[in-house]
């Protein structure tokens, strides 16, 4: 391609500058509990002491699994797995900010976040055993199921959500996704009409510096992700996603507004991912074992919750004890579970394609039923 | 000569291109510092720099439309998509730009420029990684689409994709990147694009496939040989669209039977495209209907189920079997 200019000159006679301005908006980052747990109590969110005894519980519980199935993982008995670990408060204390009618729209990674609102975590555990069954949650669970393909689930709840609002319907729905999955046409088009529209969404961005090895500065030039709200006309926030009360004080507020008719908000949760992108990553490629030491040892979620709670008086060794006792005979309980699933028919593959199989399904069903049997493997 | 992998013999390929040619670049998710998530461009971004390296957002509408930017304004892109599955978020970039672009503009403008992408399935990947969805690209005017089966093929067929006017869609068989190593010469050379392989002479059937279901004819084939002495010509087509006819239409004259092997479901698979071909051309020295052993018109199942959905060589025995006894 030549770049001609025709006669134009470049030298206008009298130059005006200056009208293009850069703009940088200010996002702070909010804080309830400090990285060493301290806290001003004014800014504590409005739950009982049972509640945050709960929050503790799932995050501890939510890691206990990872680590289950990162070990299953290598021991051949499950498929690639994508671990939570580091990013427990951000699923936790944002999904426990969701009443039960509200609606849940995940990415892969959000096993905690789904298991809090509802979702029996053998099925997930299923779903990354490689087993279609472990997709859809049971009826009366309003998780939605897994989205794999990058930021396809925001358009899809920025849908659902509209659709509440036109059946005259008071509920909220969270949205996930990653910072990678900012960069997404879905993510850009999914917010634009969520302000069009003025969509019952929680847009919830779990940002952990990293998608797969690509570093943030490497997704955005913007200098925060909560910022990207500004320009689809509703309000963004960040919050400190390592600390549970803070995520959950901002989530809450963001599904109150949705509730309220005051359309979507995008939360920006500022988070760490532990372990590998998937079991099939190698993070030393990419990262550092300093970062990683510096996130796990001064900023981790659980233990700075637990200062927190011990500093209440709400939580000690003893209970420390009997809690992750008790968590491992269920993570136990769900790994057999998960593995004591009956197994599939190979024909499920055809069941669930139409409502009505199509005469070629039927036949190809069939043929497969025939060579199951002539293997001699017919149930 | 060094021995490589299929995965080693592409990153060979784009190392010669690279050095050779410096409007060579390679974009994408995960191939500057990560080397690929499969390691098919390591040590890319040590040797040419993150300017040729390039790690984007992670787009892929975006990846193949500045791609194709970069193509008609004078560079030679290979822009990876990190899985096929991944491809639709691009396809309308694909079919409405990179494929039409010579046409709509009378041949002003062009789209010189490679589409890299680990296709099918076999690795017990997760949901989405696992599809066969090249007849979708083959039938795109103005696409070129091919799937090497071999490291050596591999490369010659990268180095002739990279050199080539139009775009290609290069998609790679992941579950063989792998799983042999074979004599790869050093440096330059290439694999015409539209040349099918004759895998193996034969004289009673002919065997069609290509990517990972050509070691899958070729057990297929030596068991009919052991268990009843049929001798099977196999072809591996390398490069689907354009389609070798003429390799096709003189085997199947040839021997007179032929069974095509592809992961992809049934319904207008690139089978039905060569039953056509072979109707045009051969119907007359045909004693069996073409026989298709193919995946089923599924959903790619998880990973559980995976093995039951692929081809494999008892189904291809059974295809030949009925193919020979027609
Ligand atoms: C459309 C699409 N492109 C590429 C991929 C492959 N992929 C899976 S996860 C991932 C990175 C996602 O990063 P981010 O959105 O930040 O989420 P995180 O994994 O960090 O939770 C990529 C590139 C995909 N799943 N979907």
């Amino acid at each position: 391609m030549a770049q001609t200019r025709g006669k134009r000159t470049r030298t206008a006679s009298r130059r005006v500058e200056g009208w293009i301005k850069p703009v940088e908006p200010e996002f702070e980052t909010i804080q309830i509990l400090r990285d060493d747990g301290s806290y001003d109590e004014a800014s504590l969110p409005d739950l009982t002491d049972d509640q945050m005894k709960e929050l503790y519980e799932w995050m501890v519980f939510a890691r206990i699994l990872d680590q289950r199935a990162l070990n299953m993982q290598r021991q051949g008995r499950m498929g690639t797995y994508p671990p939570v670990g580091g990013q427990e408060a951000a699923q936790v204390g944002s999904a426990y900010a969701l009443e039960k009618e509200d609606w849940l729209f995940p990415s892969y990674r959000e096993s905690a976040a789904m298991m809090v609102h509802g979702m029996p975590p053998e099925l997930t555990f299923l779903y990354w055993m490689g087993r279609e069954e472990g997709a859809a949650a049971p009826e009366g669970v309003n998780v939605f199921t897994i989205s794999i393909p990058i930021a396809t689930q925001v358009p899809h709840a920025v849908g659902a959500a509209w659709a509440a609002r036109l059946r005259g319907e008071k509920k909220a729905f969270l949205v996930y996704f990653g910072d990678g999955g900012t960069s997404e046409g879905d993510f850009h088009e999914g917010a634009n009409f969520a302000g069009v529209f003025k969509a019952p969404v929680v847009l919830f961005c779990q940002n952990n510096h990293y998608a797969i090895s690509v570093p943030l500065e490497r997704q955005t030039a913007s200098r925060t992700i909560a910022q990207k709200a500004v320009a689809y006309g509703f309000p963004g926030v960040r919050v400190d996603g390592n600390d549970v009360l803070a995520v959950y004080a901002v989530t809450r507020e963001a599904v109150e507004r949705a509730r309220r008719g005051e359309g979507p908000t995008l939360i920006e949760a500022v988070t760490y991912r532990y372990g590998p992108h998937t079991t099939a990553d190698d993070p030393t490629r990419y990262r550092t074992a300093d970062e990683v030491k510096e996130w796990q040892e001064r900023r981790d979620p659980i233990m700075r919750f637990r200062r927190f709670l011990e500093s209440r008086g709400l939580w000690s060794e003893a209970q420390e004890e009997e809690l992750q006792e008790r968590l491992r005979e269920r993570a136990a309980e769900v790994v057999r579970k998960a593995e004591n699933y009956p197994k599939p028919e190979p024909t499920n593959m055809f069941d669930y394609m139409y409502a009505e199989l199509p005469w070629n399904l039927k036949e190809q069903r069939e043929a497969l039923l025939q060579e199951l049997a002539e293997r001699g493997e017919a149930r | 000569m060094p021995r490589l992998t299929l995965v080693q013999a592409i990153t060979d390929a784009l190392r010669v291109e690279m050095r050779r040619d410096d409007r060579v670049v390679v974009l994408g998710e995960d191939v500057g510092v990560n080397g690929g998530v499969f390691r098919a461009t390591e040590g890319l971004i040590e040797e040419f720099g993150p300017d040729r390296v390039i790690d984007t957002p992670l787009a892929e509408s975006a990846i193949i439309g500045t791609a194709f930017g970069m193509a008609v304004y004078g560079l030679r892109p290979v822009p990876e998509i990190q899985f096929c599955g991944f491809l639709p978020p691009a396809y309308d970039q694909i079919i409405s730009h990179v494929a039409r672009i010579r046409n709509r503009s009378r041949g002003r403008f062009t789209a010189p420029m490679v589409i890299r992408a680990p296709y099918a399935g076999g690795i017990h990947a997760p949901e989405h990684h696992s599809e066969s969805p090249e007849a979708f690209y083959a039938h795109i005017p103005g696409l070129k689409v091919v799937i090497p089966s071999t490291p050596y093929d591999a490369k010659g067929l990268l180095i002739s994709a990279i050199r080539d006017p139009d775009p290609v869609l290069f998609l790679e068989p992941k579950s063989i990147y792998r799983a042999f190593r074979e004599e790869v010469p050093e440096g330059e050379y290439t694999v015409p694009i539209g040349k099918a392989r004759l895998v193996r002479e034969g004289t009673d059937v002919t065997l069609i496939a290509w990517g990972a279901m050509v070691p899958v004819a070729e057990q297929a084939a030596r068991q009919v040989e052991q268990e009843h002495g049929w001798s099977c010509e196999i072809i591996d087509l390398r490069t689907i669209s354009p389609l070798d006819r003429d390799a096709v239409v003189g085997s199947v004259q040839k021997t007179g039977r032929c069974v095509i092997v592809h992961e992809a479901p049934r319904q207008c698979g690139l089978a039905a495209e060569l039953v056509a071909l072979i109707n045009e051309h051969a119907l007359l020295y045909l004693e069996a209907p073409v026989v298709r052993v193919t995946g089923f018109d599924t959903v790619m199942p998880l990973l559980a189920l995976e093995q039951e959905y692929l081809p494999n060589p008892q189904r291809v025995v059974r295809g030949i079997v009925k193919a020979m006894t027609f």
